[in-house]
């Protein structure tokens, strides 16, 4: 099944991604395109292959087989005259820039502050100054609500001021697309809520692309373009959140949206 | 007239510090692994008259230098009325010693058999001893086995200190052979191979030992799965991913 | 029992010899720590580099220093540095031989640090673009090493009570001033006692504070 509106301007293009480990499939031959300013969100169980796709979108992961295009670069191969040549490490390195990714277990650096985290970034791969990085990350974390606790350790804040400091932190780079895996999974019901804000928030002031792993159905349905339904490694549906949140058409699609709407 | 001497003319009288190196270790082991035992029982004992004397009893072996307690043996005991050959002295000490810090590998094991083992036991109406040693003890053991190995490596290391208090073993020849031919470089180098040696020899035995022990485990305790992943794998894969890697820094 | 008493007099006598002593012991333990701390950063750095030819190099001679009692490294040191051309005192000598043991243990406590860092921090500092160098520099080893300090702290007590092996290289550190008494006035009970009873203080306490910071990092955690 594929899932391939308009091939040629795709932001994110993936073609025949293959993942396995050992005998498990995880992913079987997965199409995904994401276009400039689509918002796509990706439902299904877990062990469906929805995180590895993820990972495998900004290069944490190398698939077995497969391409993986950001904004026409390939991520693993070199264009050379002679055709795709197979690329390490260093190149995938400049193509990832455009990309971005907010963990589920946020995965912030615990001996800096809220600052220092989002500054990381900003200093040491985008080289501004001490002073400028501040400034920005000033911003951004101004942006996510946190202007107050710009100094505070991980430690410190809660579930959800963490994440939305991871936030901040993915959002340092301007990366053309963002990935969202699980955002909200690891937090207590009540800090769901300040993180989705701040999701939606982006979603509709900002040109970025996205693609949201997530089991909030309400969210989902609001804020996204297209929704994927991933099952066993297969894009077993795929369509409009009217379509496929509301009136799925595959059976696996609505015995999962029956199972999670029932908690 | 005779020839000037070198290292090769005393190999055999230094190779003979092998057998005496070994025995001590050996032997130190064999006061260490009951007391190892004793004073972990004693920790965990519920009665305080005996948990203060065996922590009094680890936290002084540990607590002070293995030579500081080996010259006070030597040089201290006999003038207080106790005295002890240079064998036993070093035995004693290093066992001593040793077998305090092993008492923390013991009580790990006893600790990593599941609680619910002694439970059972004690549902089941078995008395004490009964538990002890064919409940418990079987199942700590393979636990224990590769920490165990580990310290008769270290053994091997500490009974160099025996050679200071007169005991003719593998350092004490050196030492002796440095003396005579003026030039100790060369004799202490290889003295420092020989000991290295020695120690793969133990380690490889240790090996053979942990898998015997784990199979004995699987056999004679049903229920309790042989450790293989735990005891036998290699160092676990590194989390240091390859990106990070090779021209760090 | 036979008749000893002890004599207080002589021990108190003899406390000022034996401080010169625990001066000589502090001060090799401490620049001993120095060094084995920094040794061991250095041969971690290099097993992690894998540098060709360099790093199963180092790898070996660590685990060879691991591997082989520590009085014999000292006397090998003692003696053959010498004929290398670096005449240095017996302290020195010493400090060198404590600090290259110790080294061996530090470089295994720095890799379990790292090894103990979530997945998650190495991600993290991939999918953010930093340099491979920042990533060790400024996200990987601060954090392993503020998490492994205790460990850290358990060398220096174990070089503190190996500083006694110095005696047998001539370095007049608190044993040697304590057997040196004992064999001018033949009273080994007093001194020997005094030593010991030194060694077992400063072990115990700083065992007891480390536990104390363990403990109290474990709450934090």
């Amino acid at each position: 099944m594929t899932s391939v509106p308009d091939a040629s301007a795709a932001l994110l293009q993936m073609r025949g991604v293959y993942k396995s480990y050992g005998e498990r499939k995880i992913l079987d031959r997965i199409d995904l395109d994401v276009q400039a300013r689509e918002k796509v969100a990706i439902i299904g169980p877990s062990g469906s292959g929805k995180t590895t796709i993820l990972r495998i979108a900004i290069g944490l992961v190398k698939p077995d087989a497969g391409t993986i295009r950001i904004d026409g670069a390939y991520l693993w191969h070199e264009e050379t005259q002679a055709g795709l040549k197979p690329a390490g490490e260093r190149h995938a390195r400049k193509v990832r820039r455009a990309v971005g990714i907010v963990f589920q277990q946020f995965n912030l650096f615990p001996h800096m502050t809220a600052i220092e985290n989002v500054r990381e970034p900003l200093v040491h791969a985008l080289g501004l100054s001490r002073a400028e990085g501040d400034a920005r990350a000033t911003d951004l974390l101004t942006q996510v609500g946190l202007k107050d606790h710009l100094t505070k350790h991980p430690a410190q804040l809660s579930g959800g001021q963490q994440q939305r400091v991871a936030i901040a932190r993915s959002l340092a780079l301007q990366p053309k697309i963002m990935l969202f895996d699980e955002v909200t999974s690891a937090l207590d019901p009540e800090l769901v809520g300040e993180v989705l804000r701040v999701v939606r928030d982006l979603a509709h002031a900002s040109d970025m692309s996205m693609l949201i792993v997530t089991h909030e159905m309400a969210f989902a349905a609001d804020i996204a373009d297209r929704v994927l339904m991933f099952d066993q490694g297969q894009i077993v549906e795929e369509g409009p959140p009217a379509q496929v949140l509301k009136a799925p058409q595959n059976l696996r699609t609505r015995k999962f949206l029956r199972a999670v709407l029932e908690r | 007239m005779t020839s000037p001497k070198s290292v090769w003319d005393f190999l055999p009288f230094f190779l003979g510090g092998i057998p005496v190196t070994l025995e001590i270790t050996f032997l130190a082991m064999a006061v260490a692994m009951p007391t190892a035992v004793i004073l972990a029982l004693g920790r965990k004992s519920p009665h305080a008259l005996v948990r203060w004397p065996a922590g009094f009893v680890i936290e002084f072996f540990r607590g002070s230098s293995a030579l500081v307690q080996l010259f006070w043996a030597f040089y201290v005991l006999p003038l207080l009325g106790l005295s002890l050959p240079p064998l036993v002295c070093g035995v004693l000490v290093l066992g001593l010693n040793e077998g305090s810090y092993m008492s923390e590998v013991v009580r790990a094991g006893l600790d990593g058999v599941p609680k619910g083992q002694r439970e059972a036991a004690v549902a089941l109406g078995l008395p004490a001893r009964y538990r002890l040693f064919r409940i418990i003890l079987p199942q700590a053991l393979p636990l224990m086995v590769p920490p165990f190995g580990n310290e008769l490596i270290t053994m091997l290391k500490f009974t160099a200190l025996v050679s200071l208090v007169t005991i003719q073993d593998l350092s004490f020849r050196a030492s002796l052979i440095g003396d005579t031919l003026g030039e100790n470089g060369p004799i202490f180098g290889l003295t420092i191979v020989v000991y290295f040696i020695l120690a793969l020899i133990l380690g490889a035995l240790v090996r053979l030992l942990e898998r015997a022990v784990a199979r004995w485990a699987g056999r004679q305790v049903p229920g309790v799965a042989a450790p293989h992943g735990a005891m036998l794998a290699a160092a676990p894969p590194s989390r240091v991913p390859a990106w990070a890697l090779g021209g760090g820094g | 029992m036979s008749g000893f008493h002890w004599d207080w007099a002589f021990a108190w006598s003899i406390v000022p010899q034996l401080a010169q002593g625990v001066v000589v012991t502090v001060i090799a333990t401490a620049t001993g720590s120095a060094l084995a701390f920094a040794l061991g950063l250095i041969w971690t750095f290099v097993r992690i580099a894998q540098i060709r030819l360099v790093t199963p190099a180092v790898w070996f001679f660590v685990q060879f220093i691991r591997g082989t009692p520590l009085l014999i490294q000292l006397y090998f040191l003692f003696y053959v540095l010498p004929t290398w051309g670096l005449s240095v005192s017996a302290l020195a000598t010493g400090v060198i031989g404590l600090g290259l043991f110790f080294s061996a243990y530090a470089a295994e406590i720095y890799r379990a640090g790292i090894e103990d860092l979530p997945a998650g921090q190495w991600e993290a500092a991939l999918t953010l673009g930093l340099p491979v160098r920042r990533v060790w520099t400024g996200i990987i080893l601060p954090q392993a090493i503020r998490a492994v300090l205790p460990m850290l702290g358990n060398i220096v007590v174990n070089m503190f009570k190996q500083t006694a092996l110095l005696s047998t290289i001539t370095v007049l550190e608190l044993l040697a001033s304590g057997m040196a008494i004992g064999q001018m006035t033949y009273r080994f009970v007093e001194p020997l006692t005094l030593v010991g009873a030194f060694y077992f203080a400063v072990s115990y306490l700083a065992a007891r504070a480390l536990r104390a910071l363990e403990t109290r990092d474990d709450i934090r955690a």
